[in-house]
């Protein structure tokens, strides 16, 4: 018997798998970009659906607000014009679908023998009682301070590393 | 209730979907996103396993996740930028000066 949230994603899955095959496919990479936007809408929907309102906010905010908003401004700037009339796969392209078809062997058992873990201490209802981006945080600033440090220096390093790559050459 | 299973086939696809696109695309700039794609089919498969296993540390290794495709977009088009500035040639199977 097929419930609603399975309609749910069943439609989520379809969007999102026909979306990701239109990302790599279309010819003009603006279009390819805003594919990805829409893409992305799904998947912070599907982070609802799941209950991780934070990360869904995060995912529209940062993926969709910055990330792409980066890669449109790098295509104005580069010339798409030889890339419409051009070819869009390199020659040797059925190696690399053989290659995909060898990697979805491989992930295909461990994914049919899944047995579920033991559950952890954050309930529905715990993570309710005190929302999740409180939970999200007390569990980020005490078990992970350390992790999320070495984080702020990862963009560090992306700053420094961007402007000494885009800079022109004196 | 939607099996836990499911996400993770969901995951494993747009995964492969990404794969595809970084292995059969001749443009640099799909190549970077498809490793997007990969890096949120990775996200939406640690959101589950959060969900069902009831614990938080799924959602915070995607905000650690989130940071690095931050820091890797950044970089990778920084190095399209000089890259096209430098050959006026933006196609992988074109850039061949180390005969690779």
């Amino acid at each position: 018997m097929i419930t609603v949230p399975q309609l749910f994603f069943a439609y989520f899955a379809v969007a999102m798998t026909v979306l990701s095959l239109l990302v790599i496919t279309a010819k003009n990479p603006v279009n390819s970009v805003l594919w990805m936007l829409a893409l992305f809408f799904h998947i912070a929907g599907l982070y609802l659906f799941l209950n991780a309102e934070f990360l869904a906010a995060v995912q529209l905010i940062l993926y969709a607000g910055a990330i792409l908003v980066l890669f449109l401004f790098v295509i104005m700037m580069l010339n798409v014009k030889d890339e419409i009339i051009g070819k869009r796969f390199i020659k040797g392209w059925p190696v690399g679908i053989a290659l995909v078809m060898s990697i979805l062997a491989v992930i295909y058992f461990p994914i049919s023998r899944l047995i579920q873990g033991p559950a952890g201490q954050y309930t529905i209802e715990a993570i309710r009682a005190e929302t999740n981006s409180k939970v999200l945080g007390r569990v980020l600033y005490t078990d992970y301070l350390f992790p999320f440090e070495v984080a702020s220096l990862i963009l560090l390093i992306a700053i420094v590393g961007a402007m000494v790559l885009a800079k022109r050459r004196a | 209730m939607v099996p836990l299973n499911w996400y993770i086939i969901l995951s494993a696809i747009i995964f492969l979907i990404g794969v595809a696109g970084f292995l059969t695309r001749r443009n640099v700039f799909i190549m970077l996103m498809s490793i997007e794609l990969m890096l949120n089919a990775v996200n939406i498969s640690l959101v589950a396993f959060s969900h069902y296993l009831q614990d938080m540390r799924g959602q915070i290794f995607v905000i650690f996740i989130i940071t690095v495709a931050a820091a890797e977009a950044a970089i990778g088009l920084a190095i399209i930028v000089s890259l096209f500035r430098n050959k006026q040639k933006m196609h992988a199977d074109e850039i061949a000066e180390m005969r690779g």
